[in-house]
């Protein structure tokens, strides 16, 4: 992993066309500016990871009754 | 081609129902083919892959459980999945289902896309605080009674 230093108002630039912009720095918190084509998505890593722990358990119930499934949506 | 499922058993199952996600479902990387199976009567329909038995997830329409559900296609998307119309694409919000049924949950924030001429797919992770991960499908107030 490559690690730089960057100061407040200081930017980096990944491949041709994003660039990654240090707006704000404080105590526990730094603010980061993205400039990116609009068909590169930008995710907080949480989030993906709350969607694979969504996806992995919605798999976990075995032993599911499908036919009770039906009975309580359709209500 | 036949395939075996987790809750119904071995199903011969057509090949324009077999889904094809080139980047794996988010947690399921590596399984990339999957059948959607409808349940005839019902609403649901699975996502069954055909690689691994036991993974198996439950879908539903979104407006199954939101009323309008209106979202946007990320670019990026349409141009993976070649979508060309409106009407080719399939949604589709994956469903949790603990012991207590009433607290079952539907993923909104990460819906199924599925261009149904090609049979290309995509759980696509949507950029609008609108929706949940977790948006519980029986309001309090049913569930009691």
């Amino acid at each position: 992993m490559l690690v730089l230093t960057r100061k407040k108002d200081e930017s980096l630039v990944i491949g041709e066309d994003i660039e990654i912009i240090i707006t704000d720095i404080s105590e526990d918190k730094v603010k980061i500016g993205i400039k990116a084509p609009k068909k590169v998505k930008v995710f907080r890593k949480e989030l993906i990871q709350a969607v694979e722990n969504a996806n992995t358990e919605s798999n976990i119930n075995n032993d599911l009754k499908i036919n009770m499934l039906s009975k309580i949506i359709k209500r | 081609m036949k395939v075996s499922t987790k809750f119904f058993g071995e199903l011969e199952v057509q090949d324009k129902d077999i889904i094809n996600f080139a980047e794996g479902i988010p947690g399921f990387k590596e399984l990339t083919k999957y059948a959607l199976i409808h349940d005839e009567g019902t609403d649901f329909s699975y996502l069954q892959s055909v690689d691994n038995k036991s993974v198996c997830f439950i879908i539903v329409p979104p407006a199954l459980v939101v009323g309008n559900y209106d979202i946007e296609i990320c670019e990026d998307t349409v141009e993976k999945l070649e979508i060309d119309k409106e009407e080719d694409v399939l949604l589709y919000a994956i469903l949790t289902i603990p012991d207590d049924l009433n607290k079952m949950t539907a993923n909104l924030k990460a819906p199924i896309i599925i261009n149904r001429k090609n049979g290309k797919g995509k759980q696509e992770i949507l950029d609008d605080d609108r929706y949940e991960i977790k948006h519980k499908v029986i309001k309090e107030a049913d569930a009691s009674c």
